[in-house]
């Protein structure tokens, strides 16, 4: 009998042995692309600051995912970029004069206990960039500190101390006014706010980004949005409905909440129904907050809160599985 | 009528390598192993021994119950029957036959002609079919005959598989390209056994010449509809193209008969055509010897006992493959050794490079719910997952685990790379093992 010779190792594993080109970093690839409109109109409406706060958020989320892994002896997977997604989003919902020890701190608590200490990524159950900005509101008057928008006023800005406080639409809105700004200002972004949340413009070309590459559905920011037009159109504040519909979805933080937090995947339910559902919560407790709550925004909480039923909205609209018997389909 | 199943991917189809490429005879090499189990159901027992002499065509082993016989595919004397490497990953008792090069034929084969053919009966041709040695040749490997007679009396329509969803192969787009008039005259003779005036033949829109060869073999009074159905995979797996052909939907753990459905392989069709025209066993097939670094991708008439090393070796490889399989990249098995034979359901030998790596450490599940959107069974994997991950066999079945057709879809489309279909070829073999120790 010949032997067979070959001079080569042989791989075994389980099928398939085919891959789509779409990983978990190509995901975070494109969600920090989407984000970059976004990033590139703060750095025009609050100054260069708001570049340096953006990175250097970032720099400290990979540094502790990666410090994380290595004090534990985890496998290190910064390279995933979930960690800069986090970086960046954290920084877009803090003002752009905090102080930086302030957001680190932020990005550690939103790295370490958020998320790596439930199991890194995958594994939390509220959106770490939100936890970590409800964490930073143990220091209001830093997290609250709005600035006004300008190139004059951006280009002293070298601390906080400088900055020329300027109410934002919502805490307008919340006293039952509608906002100083016009509505094309609340559009573009021309307005007082968080770093990265003032320009819908610029969030929704992200948003279309995220369709056009497949990385996310419509689902959750319509439902979530829609929810959010319906309920100020119907319970308007002011005495033009459509202004104050207008103002209630580009004023504060609806569109990147809507777009880039809502829709986190690892928070959000996995079945269609549930995600519509769950837009809706959100929408619904946006909207209870803005009217009724102490505080003037209401979407940070009202995500963190619809994160913790995602559970319970897994199980509804489950799909029927292919072939199921007639009775357990009409049952389902 | 054509509906279109939930699901499915597209992955890279890669067809391009080997669609052109006629099919060649492969000659025989001068040892053959063949193994006693090239089917689901029981192994066949040798019927000959160490030093016997054998003839092309000859039955070489055969056993009772759900069972085909084997036969050689070469002439010459028998090496030795012992364990060899099957491309199923174990050892499987084969006949390993010397080739004398003569290629006497077994003076049992005897073509028929079409007179003879039409006086057969149904159960005659049942018999001639199991005789034959035909099993479904997609790669499931189900016994014909036992198909066939299950279905009688059930069965409305015929359909012929001829869907090749897989990458890269192309070995049933060959066949239907220059044998188009066997795999209808096989399917003829099934709609025959079955007493039907119809037959559908499903194929995807992605190989026009089979379907033009298809149809000019086509006359209106023969019955037979070519269903074109939208490339996508898995539009070859057997309840998907009932569907997307019928519309029907086989019930959980049933067979396509419950809907009146059976499907046979446009392979198994030639092989039917083979053995009852020709009398000819099934001793040859044709696979596609493909893959992103073999140097000369190939149709091959390969005779079965072939080993996978001289087909890899014929075709050529620019680089050291990094993985070897036995069929497309979708769902066949990497082999370890390249000892293996080709048995009855290799319709291909893909040959990967290193760049088709994607296997992470530890690879985390992002919960995005593509592997939702892929599953053509309308599964949820990334809670069949999680069970399995918290070893709760309760919920592993609960969340449908057994209804996985381990095609791959959710693992191909997995963002995280988890190990999907890994992962549930282990949680039904928990399943079957807490049913088995609930029965003890």
């Amino acid at each position: 009998m010949a032997q067979m010779k070959y001079f080569y190792e042989l791989t075994i594993s389980s099928s398939p042995h085919a891959h789509s080109p779409v990983t978990t970093q190509t995901i975070m690839r494109d969600v920090l692309i989407a984000l970059a409109p976004a990033l590139v109109g703060s750095i025009y409406f609050f100054g260069f600051r708001a570049l340096t706060v953006t990175l250097v958020s970032v720099a400290a989320c990979v540094f502790f995912e990666w410090a994380y892994c290595k004090l534990t002896k985890n496998h290190c997977k910064i390279y995933d970029l979930s960690a800069c997604v986090t970086g960046v989003l954290l920084a877009f919902v803090c003002p752009v004069t905090i102080p930086y020890w302030t957001i680190i701190l932020g990005d550690l608590f939103a790295i370490v206990l958020v998320k790596m200490l439930f199991g890194g990524l995958g594994h939390n159950i509220v959106n770490p960039a939100l936890a970590g900005r409800a964490f930073l509101f143990s220091w209001p008057v830093l997290m609250s500190t709005w600035v006004k928008v300008g190139f004059e006023n951006a280009a002293g800005l070298i601390s906080s101390a400088d900055a020329v406080t300027a109410a934002t639409p919502l805490a307008n809105m919340h006293q039952g006014l509608m906002p100083e700004a016009s509505i094309a200002d609340l559009f573009f972004g021309n307005v007082g706010g968080c770093l990265g949340e003032t320009s819908a413009l610029l969030l929704l070309i992200g948003f279309g980004y995220l369709l056009y590459r497949n990385v996310i559905t419509a689902r959750i920011p319509l439902s979530y949005m829609g929810t959010v037009a319906v309920l100020a159109f119907l319970f308007p504040l002011g005495n033009d409905r459509i202004a104050w519909t207008a103002a209630q979805l580009f004023g504060g933080g609806l569109m990147l909440g809507a777009i880039f937090m809502a829709t986190d995947y690892v928070t959000s339910p996995v079945t269609k129904l549930g995600q519509i559902v769950y837009g809706i919560g959100c929408g619904v407790l946006t909207i209870l907050i803005r009217y009724f709550g102490g505080y003037s925004e209401g979407v940070s909480y009202a995500i963190l809160v619809m994160n913790c039923c995602v559970v319970l909205l897994d199980r509804i609209g489950r799909p029927v599985k292919f072939g199921a018997p007639k009775k357990e389909a009409a049952k389902q | 009528m054509a509906f279109s199943f939930f699901g499915g991917v597209h992955p890279k189809e890669n067809k391009w390598y080997a669609c052109d490429k006629e099919i060649q005879e492969f000659p025989a090499p001068d040892f053959l192993v063949i193994p006693m189990s090239q089917h689901i159901g029981a192994p066949c027992k040798p019927l000959v021994k160490k030093g016997d002499l054998v003839t092309v065509g000859q039955k070489i082993g055969d056993n009772q119950g759900l069972c085909v016989p084997v036969h050689a595919s070469v002439s010459g004397k028998v090496k030795v029957v012992e364990a060899r490497p099957h491309t199923s990953g174990t050892t499987v008792m084969s006949v390993v036959i010397e080739n004398d090069h003569q290629y006497t034929l077994c003076p049992d084969i005897q073509p028929r002609t079409q007179e003879q053919v039409d006086a057969l009966t149904a159960e005659e041709l049942i018999s001639i079919i199991r005789e034959g040695g035909v099993v479904g040749m997609g790669g499931a490997t189900f016994p014909t005959h036992a198909k066939i007679s299950s279905g009688l009396g059930k069965v409305d329509t015929i359909i012929v598989n001829a869907g090749e969803c897989e990458p890269y192969i192309t070995s049933d787009d060959r066949l239907c390209r220059e044998m188009p008039e066997k795999v209808i005259s096989g399917l003829k003779l099934l709609m025959r056994i079955f007493g039907l005036k119809e037959g559908h033949i499903g194929i995807e829109d992605n190989k026009p010449e089979a379907v033009k060869a298809l149809k000019a073999h086509l006359a209106a009074s023969d019955g037979i509809h070519v269903d074109v159905l939208p490339a996508k995979y898995p539009q070859g797996a057997e309840k998907q193209l009932i569907y997307a052909i019928t519309g029907r939907e086989v019930p959980s753990g049933g067979l396509p008969a419950a809907v009146g459905c059976a499907v046979f392989n446009a392979a198994t069709c030639k092989a039917i055509h083979d053995v009852v025209y020709d009398g000819m066993p099934l001793i040859k097939r044709v696979v596609t010897v493909s893959g992103d670094v073999v140097m000369e991708p190939k149709n091959l008439l390969v005779p079965i006992g072939t080993n996978f090393n001289d087909l890899v070796n014929a075709c050529g490889h620019s680089e050291n493959p990094y993985k070897v399989l036995s069929g497309g990249p979708m769902m066949g098995a990497a082999q370890y050794d390249l000892a293996v034979p080709v048995i009855k359901g290799v319709n291909a030998v893909t040959v990967l490079g290193r760049k088709n790596e994607f296997a992470v450490e530890d690879p985390r599940c992002l919960r995005c719910g593509k592997c939702i959107d892929a599953c053509p069974m309308k599964l949820m994997p990334v809670l069949m997952y999680k069970a399995l991950q918290s070893n709760d066999v309760e919920e592993m079945k609960a969340n449908n685990v057994m209804d996985c057709i381990e095609c791959g879809c959710c693992a191909y489309t997995c963002p995280a790379s988890v190990p999907l279909v890994l992962g549930f070829k282990v949680a039904k073999q928990l399943i079957r093992n807490a049913a088995a120790a609930a029965k003890k």
